[in-house]
């Protein structure tokens, strides 16, 4: 039996511990006396005894039965193989997994059959083993909670503090996550810095990691500042774009646009929003870029398909929805009475707009543009297209240039091999990323916050 | 200001004049600035649109061959398909069935349709020639005359008429991809195939017909015009199947949590903060902690559509959680209290009352989490999904790749002319899919949304 069968049949039993539940409990009442609870939250209640034990047995056999079941195998292995490496180990044990899973393998060795039976016998036996303490499990959680159940025990008390429990948990999903992003980034950025001090790393201004493949791994240079630079060239050509787009068509839809054309301009632009980033990557490299190095040619600059400027253009582009949206919300909450003053001192609307509303909005609107800078920052498709990748440090927007992004991306696709500095440093520079992109929202966000507060 | 009080009530009247005219004007510019700025996004809306379309929309239609395939028995000189005896066990009928198979798969299918070639062309081929007619058909079409013959042995020593792809070359000569004019060192087909698939597209053996190879193939490198979308949408799929099950629950779960239940205090706020914080971190971590984690410790398999989920699950967690506490946070508190005055308990007010009447907007907020994930590349490409799979995935633990993944590949390929509409295509076709799922969500929010 595979593991969703288990499930399913776990699940089952469930609903019948369900029923049971339910039943006990209407029969245990009688002369007078009323339930506590619904009947429901007897059955729900009996159904968690007998289900959750369960499948946490069942959870536990997944994550580490196996690792049980290779230990004792390679216990059983002759003492030559304690010399192998950790990599030689893992292939011998895949080789034995294998044979006993009936694979056929080139060249078996004899004491590999006899691990790979052993193997095979430990695995069925495990199965026995887990089955039967699963129903033991089962049958032992229906029956205890079943025969508890009186007229007055708290059933709904129970089952809503599971609930509880499991609404808390699911919230620590995310605290998880953060704290895996953090952990993770910083050991394998520590690991990299084993091979490269952070001084060379953080103000090199070379960057050239050769391949681990051509002998000399290790002396390759990784310097962080054309990368930065290139990060920073291309999103501030990209801000250049969407700032003033992004904040005009907030101002316009917001304050001026009939109803009509807010109707229809509003979700065209959002559009934009919903775009993959891979597609405008593909927009850049076919279109933008050709046109811009056609412009090029009228006015005798020489811009290249790929540069920062198409790459930053195209970001620009992205960004306009996100820019304005931001912006479009804060305006509005603008309270109408700095308006109405305005207005009845005899200014007209732009005058209205540019010298009451926008330096009311400021705030908000600084922290709307911190975000789009973090995003901007840490967009990766669009420059992996359309950028170059020409990690060198040179102020020409016409040029290739590289970004922290495209980096990670060319450095750990292919094999992921992850004691090589080659491989490692993406994370050091995803680390790096991490930092500016968070610190950009924290600031983002606190001002935002502060913004919104000073008008409630 | 002081010109203004100093002078007299008429000449007062004509500074406000004058200086009115030149407001206006400013009044005026600045609304036309803003209109541009609306017009220019638009704009640009319809230009991205109107290139995809233009370069992808030809692509759904392929030259293709229909062939009169003789399936001449002097060629397919195979045994007979072996009949499953009494008391043969399937295991056993199964190994002759499939030494049979690889009997067929030795037949020289090639000269079946290099025969047929030379029939529509109706020219004697010299033997120094066949390399030329070779580049007219893709070659991976051997095969599926070898898939035809398996499936109906009845074809043998038959002339039936076999829809043929012709190669990724053919094609782009044909629709005009590359430039005509180009001298023969240049152009990617030989001068003889040129003129020979010329001839054939005027006598109608060469059609451009619908191409269903890009839907139900998997990716190729051999054969680059039988290249489909299949196993990469399969992968994505999977992906979302995992992002739905996994992100939908936990989101809702955390944000009932967040909105309903939890006390405020610093832990609280510090998941707030932390969530908002996360919502904004570029996916391209969210790929870095995949291959720290799920790779290089939990050792799952690369190129997974499995491991893919999981990491656009957190990804899109973030999404689904402060979405559904807006929605919750909309449900009037007079819900709240009527319920509880009722007598209900918290979690039932919650779970009995708020939820149902916040099921729209949870519901939107993660169709459009779900779309979003559905359409991210950069961090797939971290946990090596950017693989070349010729497989259909059949399980979430199989290798796989995924729609904007396929799109990053087929964007790489060295066959510029061809492969610049075949991406288009299926950027098309990705987002057909995603507008379907924001319209979808759209079309929810206004179906169900109750205003308060």
């Amino acid at each position: 039996m595979n593991n969703l069968a288990l499930i399913v049949t776990v699940l089952i039993v469930m609903a019948v511990a369900y029923q049971l539940g339910l039943t006990r409990s209407k029969s245990v009442v009688g002369g007078g006396q009323r339930l506590h609870s619904r009947p429901g939250y007897y059955g729900i209640l009996v159904a968690l005894w007998c289900g959750v034990p369960t499948l946490l047995l069942l959870a536990l056999w997944g994550i580490f039965g196996n690792d049980i079941i290779q230990f004792l195998v390679s216990q059983q292995l002759p003492p030559e193989t304690a010399a192998f490496s950790e990599r030689e180990m893992l292939l011998q044990m895949r080789r034995i997994a294998a044979l006993a899973s009936g694979q056929n393998v080139s060249d078996p060795q004899q004491y590999e059959l006899s691990a790979a039976a052993q193997q095979a016998r430990l695995e069925s036996l495990g199965h026995l083993v887990l089955l039967a303490s699963m129903s033991v499990l089962a049958v032992l959680g229906l029956v205890l909670s079943r025969r508890k159940i009186t007229p007055d025990m708290r059933a709904r008390n129970h089952v809503e503090r599971v609930i509880m429990v499991a609404l808390a948990l699911s919230s620590g999903v995310a605290i998880l996550t953060t704290v895996g992003i953090v952990l993770s980034m910083i050991g394998e950025a520590m690991n990299f810095f084993r091979f490269i001090s952070p001084a060379d790393f953080f103000f090199g201004t070379t960057w050239n990691p050769r391949f681990s493949t051509s002998g000399d791994a290790g002396q390759g240079e990784f310097g962080l500042l054309p990368l930065l630079w290139g990060t920073l060239m291309v999103s501030s050509i990209a801000l250049l774009v969407a700032i003033p787009l992004g904040l005009m068509t907030a101002i316009y839809m917001s304050e001026y646009a009939p109803p009509s054309l807010r109707n229809v301009a509003k979700p065209v632009i959002e559009v934009l929003a919903g775009i993959p980033t891979i597609v405008y990557g593909f927009f850049a490299l076919i279109v933008i870029g050709p046109f811009l190095s056609g412009l090029g040619d009228l006015v005798g600059i020489s811009i290249r398909t790929t540069s920062a400027l198409t790459a930053g253009l195209v970001m620009g582009i992205m960004i306009i929805p996100f820019v304005s949206s931001l912006s479009d919300d804060i305006i509005t909450q603008v309270p109408k009475a700095l308006r109405d003053g305005a207005l009845g001192l005899g200014a007209t609307k732009s005058e209205t707009i540019r010298q009451v509303v926008l330096p009311a909005a400021l705030p908000g609107i600084v922290g709307a543009f911190l975000l789009a800078a973090s995003r901007a920052i840490g967009e990766t498709m669009i420059v992996v297209l359309a950028a170059g990748n020409n990690p060198v440090l040179h102020a020409n927007p016409f040029e290739a240039v590289s970004t922290i992004t495209v980096t990670i991306v060319n450095q750990l696709t292919g094999d992921m091999d992850f004691a090589s500095p080659q491989s490692l440093v993406a994370f050091a520079l995803g680390l790096t990323l991490f930092v500016i992109t968070l610190g950009l929202n924290v600031i983002a966000l606190v001002i935002v916050r502060r913004y919104r507060q000073q008008y409630e | 200001m002081n010109t203004i009080t100093q002078a007299s009530r008429g000449e007062r009247l004509a500074i406000i004049e004058r200086s009115l005219a030149s407001r206006h004007r400013q009044e005026k510019r600045f609304r036309r600035l803003g209109l541009a700025a609306v017009v220019t996004g638009m704009v640009l809306v319809l230009i991205l649109f109107a290139s995809i379309l233009m370069r992808g929309l030809p692509a759904f239609w392929q030259a293709t061959f229909y062939l009169d395939i003789h399936f001449d028995s002097d060629i397919v000189n195979v045994s007979e398909r072996p009949i499953q005896q009494e008391g043969e066990s399937n295991a056993d009928f199964r190994e002759r069935d499939f030494t049979w198979q690889s009997e067929v798969g030795r037949v020289n299918w090639q000269q079946l349709i290099d025969n047929a070639l030379a029939e529509a062309l109706g020219e004697e081929i010299e033997p120094q020639q066949t390399r030329d007619l070779r580049a007219l058909v893709t070659s991976a079409e051997r095969r599926t005359l070898r898939d035809r013959f398996i499936e109906d042995q009845s074809l043998l020593g038959e002339t039936h008429t076999i829809k043929l792809l012709a190669s990724a070359n053919v094609d782009v000569w044909i629709k005009g991809n590359i430039n005509r004019d180009l001298p023969d060192s240049q152009q990617q087909l030989s001068a003889q195939t040129r003129e020979w698939a010329d001839h054939l597209y005027e006598e109608g053996v060469i059609t451009n017909a619908f191409s269903t190879a890009l839907f139900l193939n998997t990716d190729s490198r051999s054969s680059l015009a039988s290249a489909g979308l299949a196993g990469a949408f399969m992968g994505s799929l999977f992906m979302m199947l995992i992002v739905m099950l996994l992100s939908i629950p936990i989101g809702v779960a955390s944000a009932i949590y967040l909105e309903e239940f939890a006390p405020k205090n610093r832990l609280t706020d510090l998941i707030e903060i932390n969530i908002n914080n996360l919502a904004a971190v570029p996916s391209i971590v969210f790929g870095l902690l995949g291959a720290a984690i799920f790779i290089g410790y939990l050792r799952l398999p690369l190129s997974a559509p499995l491991v893919g989920g999981l990491v656009l699950t957190l990804m899109t967690l973030p999404t689904i959680i402060i979405a559904t506490r807006a929605a919750l946070r909309s449900i009037p508190n007079s819900i709240r209290q009527a319920a509880l005055g009722m007598g209900a308990s918290k979690v039932q007010t919650v779970f009995h009352h708020v939820l149902p009447l916040a099921l729209p907007g949870i519901l939107t907020g993660s169709i459009l989490g779900v779309a979003q994930a559905l359409g991210e590349t950069a961090p797939l490409l971290l946990i090596g999904m950017n693989a070349f799979v010729s497989n259909i995935p059949a399980t979430p633990f199989d290798q796989a790749s995924a729609l904007p993944v396929q799109i990053y590949l087929w964007q790489g390929n060295e066959l510029r002319n061809f492969f610049e509409a075949r991406t288009s295509a299926a950027i098309i076709v990705l987002l057909a899919l995603m507008l379907s799922l924001n319209a979808l969500a759209i079309w929810l929010r206004k179906k169900l949304e109750t205003r308060w």
